[in-house]
């Protein structure tokens, strides 16, 4: 299925600089990875050293969060939009 | 979705009625001609008690347009000075109060705009020890901090105190905003049950922020707890609004609240406050242990060494546009690109890596040193040093 991935602000340094990314998945895990094999970098911000998903970043399929859907496994549909939305704290940082 | 509010906005009915003066009644004017607000409504915003946390980028709209509405007390807290980095966006204040406690320049200038509230301020950082103690006293918690570890504890304290939290948070031009701790809604833990660990925080390479953008979600904190006082409308609550000032764009994400929450949940873990630096691991822009364990060379050690004409190689691992602000005269190869660029280096030369404040520059030679490069130091404190000790018309930024 063709499905976009819209990348939060954080990450757009690992992720080509890019706003978002179409590829094509059949469910999250597949958009994940695609997103990870792209793009390298991405993967330990995304995913922790056993592999989950890390516990400040949610991933929505449209409106809704993954983890009250199938989780990873969360079926795509043609011209679904996969959210990455990581934890932000504000400030100027220095 | 939760049912609007009984927010404790009118205290126990124990105090004497609470009237409008003629003055109030025509300051408050353009209010008490909506029906939405209406007598009833200023009413309730006279009595109401605000705390706003952090008076900073966000604290700014939302401080001024909480007084110009006419909330009957406001609490500020802060502990921060005001310096010219913040003037860019925090519009509480002005160039005369640059080294002024913030909490006396923000207190200053909402009595300024309205000397019929009342301004509490608390001069100090809020933490497990004080917070349960400043909270109790206010029916509605604003959340405009800047860092992790004070947001989990504000929401904790929220939740652990049964009021609302009305958060926001942003970097460089996007933003986050929603109500937490509303009975039945969920709480901050609920959308991120553990922050980034630390070596995962943006570095400066990615940090500042668009003026406007706290402006906005700041002033959409305000807008949410005007409405949570008076009752009106639908609360930002199991919402999550992200807007995007780059593109332009808001969008709405469902929030739930997580039946195993460690704080708000069905079998609650959390019952009372932590230790909130350690929950977030030690963090912050300095970390020590790279920096210690790459060679260094100090500002004053490297000026001295190009004036005698040693053969020193400058590499710059700063971004293009920082370079543009204020430079060495060295090669710009950015720490990210470092990998892919290594063979523009010639490693029979001495290096000396710098970036602004030391620390990508001590990833760039630790780099280096595990690709082969022997004769490779960091300069230590980075062009922010070189401006104190070598050169003060370099500009700091």
């Amino acid at each position: 299925m063709p499905v976009k991935v819209i990348i939060p602000t954080p990450l757009r340094a690992y992720a080509g600089k890019q706003e978002s990314v179409e590829l094509q998945a059949n469910n999250v895990a597949e958009a994940l990875n695609g997103l990870t094999l792209r793009f390298g970098d991405l993967k330990k911000h995304l995913y922790s050293d056993d592999g989950k998903l890390r516990s400040f970043v949610n991933v929505y399929v449209n409106d809704e969060d993954i983890r009250y859907l199938q989780k990873d496994q969360t079926q795509l549909r043609d011209g679904d939009i996969v959210s990455i939305v990581p934890s932000i704290a504000g400030g100027a940082h220095n | 979705m939760a049912t609007k509010s009984e927010i404790s906005a009118n205290p126990a009915a124990t105090t004497a009625p609470v009237s409008l003066s003629k003055e109030e009644i025509l300051r408050y004017s353009r209010h008490l001609i909506m029906p939405e607000v209406g007598m009833e409504g200023q009413l309730k915003l006279k009595q109401a008690k605000v705390l706003c946390i952090g008076t900073g980028g966000l604290g700014a709209p939302l401080g001024l347009y909480l007084a110009a509405a006419g909330v009957g007390r406001i609490g500020l807290v802060d502990f921060d000075t005001v310096d010219s980095t913040n003037l860019q966006r925090q519009i509480l204040f002005g160039t005369k109060d640059v080294g002024r406690p913030k909490i006396a320049a923000a207190s200053d200038r909402l009595r300024d705009l309205n000397p019929d509230i009342e301004i509490d301020t608390f001069e100090t950082q809020l933490s497990s020890d004080n917070a349960l103690d400043i909270l109790k006293d206010y029916d509605i918690i604003v959340d405009g901090t800047d860092n992790f570890p004070t947001r989990y504890l504000v929401n904790d304290a929220s939740v652990l105190l049964g009021k609302p939290n009305v958060y926001g948070s942003i970097f460089r031009f996007e933003g986050q905003v929603t109500v937490f701790g509303y009975p039945d809604g969920p709480c901050y833990r609920c959308l991120y049950p553990e922050p980034p660990p630390p070596g995962l925080v943006p570095s400066c390479a990615e940090g500042g922020v668009l003026g406007v953008l706290p402006g906005i979600v700041g002033s959409i904190q305000a807008a949410e707890t005007l409405k949570l006082i008076i009752g009106a409308g639908d609360p930002l609550v199991g919402r999550l609004l992200l807007f995007d000032a780059l593109a332009m764009r808001f969008r709405e994400l469902k929030l739930r609240k997580n039946p195993d929450c460690p704080l708000c949940g069905t079998h609650p873990t959390i019952t009372k406050l932590i230790d909130y630096v350690e929950f977030c691991g030690i963090r912050g822009e300095e970390a020590p242990a790279p920096q210690t364990s790459v060679p260094e060379i100090t500002p004053r050690e490297l000026k001295a060494r190009l004036d005698r004409g040693d053969d020193l190689y400058i590499l710059d691992v700063r971004e293009p546009h920082e370079y543009q602000i204020c430079n060495l005269g060295g090669h710009l190869i950015p720490l990210g690109d470092l990998s892919k660029r290594v063979n523009e280096l010639d490693s029979s030369r001495e290096i000396v890596a710098h970036c602004r404040s030391g620390k990508r520059s001590a990833e760039a030679v630790e780099f280096l040193q595990r690709a082969g490069f022997r004769k490779i130091l960091n300069l230590k404190g980075g062009i922010l040093a070189w401006s104190d000790d070598v050169d003060p018309s370099v500009p700091k930024y």
